[in-house]
């Protein structure tokens, strides 16, 4: 069993909750290593209610969803079939109408709002369809922005930043400017910002949605290996039917409502 | 996210709409201009004030005369028999109007006050320099204690016995002198009229000349020397009891000299029959009508700012409209709802800063042309005045209070941009 060191986690020094910290420590194995599982990240009968009264919409009913650490999980749906909801509100961006959310064996409606922003800053990794970077802001810039918010000092952004460029392939183009970037390029960068503080979840929404087929292959490619080398739990929202199949298990929902089992058979 | 890292990121996003922020910085410059120039003629035309009521008199100093019927007061006061009668009997009959050796006794024992001197009426004819022509001269009752605004040479030494006068710069040339350097440590004659109607002159050494001002434009100074010297020679055949008698007295004030003790013994003297004033006393309402006229001034200086912090509650609206993708970006990655509140108002105050900035600056150098420019033309007259004069601490106070105004302008973007959620920012269009 090969555990990776402490001092290379980001949070150990931080302040989150030891037991949130030490249930990443103990799931943090190798790939191919099946002695325990760990639940990385875990959903008890979410209900999201949308509106009041008359106009009352339920986006999400019942949803119970147990992810282990180091596995890939498509979440596939229609559009407007609750996926994106589901994913927000898996990745803390938003609050549950009932049920809760569990991150290890910690429940995040427990923690507090200074505490859940942390935990997404050095917990969560994001990969958006449309990219979200700053056009205008070299392609280093936009790789650091996770540590320039967790306050950690320029020196080791930069070389941080510079070894996450170098896993996607993109260190030569360090300096250039977001904007002038190729869109799979764009897709890589965004990666490397997703991958930077280290983390432990990586939230996939549409991926591949902006770009062709092939370099849409490589990108996936990308993820899933850093879900096999660094044991990285992948979570990717789809409607493609190729990338969902390509992922340990695939969650289906269909008008807020899981079709498929959450937890792994 | 370190403070260090918003406040860099901050004056980054500032240059990411650069013809915006222009724009508003440009609006606050001008607001920022006017405020100087309209704080720096109020302060200029005080601080040239000041200075002329340095050459009136220190501050320590008192004139004091005989409490006339009509008080100093500037609304009619009402008879009232019992005290108007208990001044003029505790006073000596038959001296109303001016101060007798007996007056200058009472005022020498009281213990608030030291060095008091009478003044005396003295009624030069003539002056006479190295042409020999006579000029007119006006009579001259400044004090001892007076700070006078030299253009050459030194103070009067009152602890002398020998003559001594400071000139008034106008009568350098008419006197036949090349400026007022070659004027300076020369003789002049002196003449006073006796009681016999016979003329008679004395010596005295030009020590200093004085700059031409507001409100002591005109008159020589004599020293004490002089003063007595010139008295004594005109008052020659006057029975005693006219003699002794002085139209004004000066005096210093013993101890602190805060405001509520001067007039502690301003109603002091009053109840004893006196009138004493101070020397601001004296220019008072001029000062306080500069100072009203400033702060009408700097009154429409600070409507244009109000203007221009719409103009900055704009700029950053729009920003945060624009940036509504990147906020949420932010707050997804865990950025604390406080951090982007900070980002967007120190943005707000950074707009503030550089338009006050540039504008205080900008305001400074073309003060400093007028100056040149007035000072040589229409204040020729007047040397020594500064039509508009800047100091640091107002200059560093405009800055401040503009970025103070940027700053609550910044709260309403950056209260909106710190509210926004991720999810909304996020969504797919």
């Amino acid at each position: 069993m090969l555990l990776l060191s402490i001092d290379s986690l980001p949070y150990s020094k931080d302040g989150i909750d030891d037991n949130i910290a030490s249930s990443f420590r103990t799931t943090h194995y190798r790939q191919g290593d099946h002695m325990s599982v760990q639940v990385a990240i875990a959903a008890k009968k979410l209900d999201k209610d949308y509106g009041k009264g008359q106009s009352l919409f339920h986006a999400l009913k019942d949803i119970n969803i147990s992810i282990n650490a180091g596995e890939s999980v498509a979440i596939v749906g229609k559009s407007g079939s609750g996926k994106s909801t589901l994913m927000h509100l898996l990745a803390l961006m938003d609050t549950p109408t009932h049920g809760a959310v569990c991150i290890g064996d910690q429940e995040v409606g427990e923690l507090s709002k200074r505490k859940q922003d942390q935990l997404r800053n050095q917990t969560f990794g994001f990969v958006f369809q449309q990219f979200f970077l700053n056009g205008n802001a070299s392609v280093l810039e936009n790789v650091i922005l996770p540590l320039k918010i967790a306050g950690i000092n320029s020196r080791t952004r930069k070389q941080r930043g510079l070894e996450a460029l170098e896993d996607v392939e993109l260190k030569d183009k360090a300096n250039n400017k977001a904007n002038d970037l190729s869109g799979g390029q764009k897709q890589r960068v965004v990666v490397a910002r997703a991958l930077i503080n280290n983390p432990k979840i990586i939230f996939a929404d549409e991926p591949t949605g902006n770009l062709d087929s092939t370099t849409g292959a490589k990108i996936e490619q990308l993820l899933f290996d850093l879900n096999k080398k660094k044991g990285i739990t992948l979570i990717i929202v789809t409607h493609d039917p190729d990338l969902a199949a390509r992922c340990d298990r695939q969650i289906h929902i269909k008008d807020g409502v899981m079709l498929s089992k959450g937890v792994k058979s | 996210m370190k403070l260090k890292d918003v406040f860099l990121t901050a004056s980054a996003n500032m240059f990411r709409s650069k013809l915006r922020t222009a724009l508003t910085v440009l609006a606050i410059f001008i607001g920022a201009f006017t405020l100087t120039l309209t704080n720096g003629i109020g302060s200029g035309i005080s601080s040239y004030v000041d200075k002329q009521v340095n050459t009136v008199g220190e501050k320590d100093l008192l004139a004091i005369t005989v409490k006339t019927s009509s008080s100093s007061s500037d609304t009619p006061q009402l008879y009232k028999p019992g005290q108007a009668t208990g001044v003029a009997s505790a006073r000596s009959a038959g001296s109303t109007g001016l101060l007798t050796s007996k007056d200058i006794a009472t005022l020498t024992a009281d213990p608030d006050l030291t060095n008091v001197e009478p003044t005396f009426a003295i009624n030069p004819d003539y002056i006479q320099g190295l042409n020999g022509q006579k000029y007119k001269l006006t009579s001259s009752e400044i004090s001892s204690g007076a700070k006078l605004d030299l253009a050459s040479g030194v103070e009067l030494d009152n602890a002398t016995s020998t003559n001594q006068l400071i000139l008034p710069l106008n009568y350098v040339s008419v006197l036949g002198y090349s400026n007022a350097a070659d004027a300076t440590g020369r003789v002049v004659t002196v003449a006073v009229t006796d009681a016999f109607g016979e003329q008679r002159t004395l010596q005295a050494t030009i020590v200093g000349v004085q700059q031409p001002g507001l409100v002591s434009s005109s008159g020589m100074s004599f020293n004490q020397a002089l003063r007595t010297n010139a008295y004594d020679l005109q008052a020659t055949g006057l029975p005693p009891a006219a003699k002794n008698k002085y139209p004004e007295a000066a005096a210093h004030i013993v101890g602190d000299l805060s405001d509520s003790h001067i007039q502690q013994i301003k109603n002091k003297l009053d109840s004893m029959g006196y009138t004493a004033q101070t020397s601001e006393d004296l220019l008072g309402t001029f000062k306080s009508v500069i100072s009203a006229i400033t702060w009408v001034l700097n009154g429409f200086a600070i409507i244009s700012l109000l203007a221009a912090s719409f103009g900055i509650v704009n700029t950053l609206l729009m920003s945060v409209q624009e940036r509504t993708k990147e906020i949420g970006l932010m707050k997804a990655m865990g950025m604390r709802s406080s951090r982007i509140f900070l980002l967007f108002s120190t943005e707000a105050m950074l707009i503030g800063f550089w338009g006050s900035a540039l504008g205080v600056f900008i305001a400074i150098l073309i003060g400093q042309l007028i100056n040149h420019i007035v000072s040589n033309g229409i204040l020729k007259d007047l040397p020594g005045f500064n039509l508009l004069a800047f100091s640091f601490t107002a200059s560093i106070g405009i800055i401040v209070l503009i970025m103070v105004i940027a700053l609550l302008a910044g709260t309403l973007p950056a209260r909106k941009a710190a509210k926004q959620n991720p999810i909304d920012a996020l969504r797919y269009e």
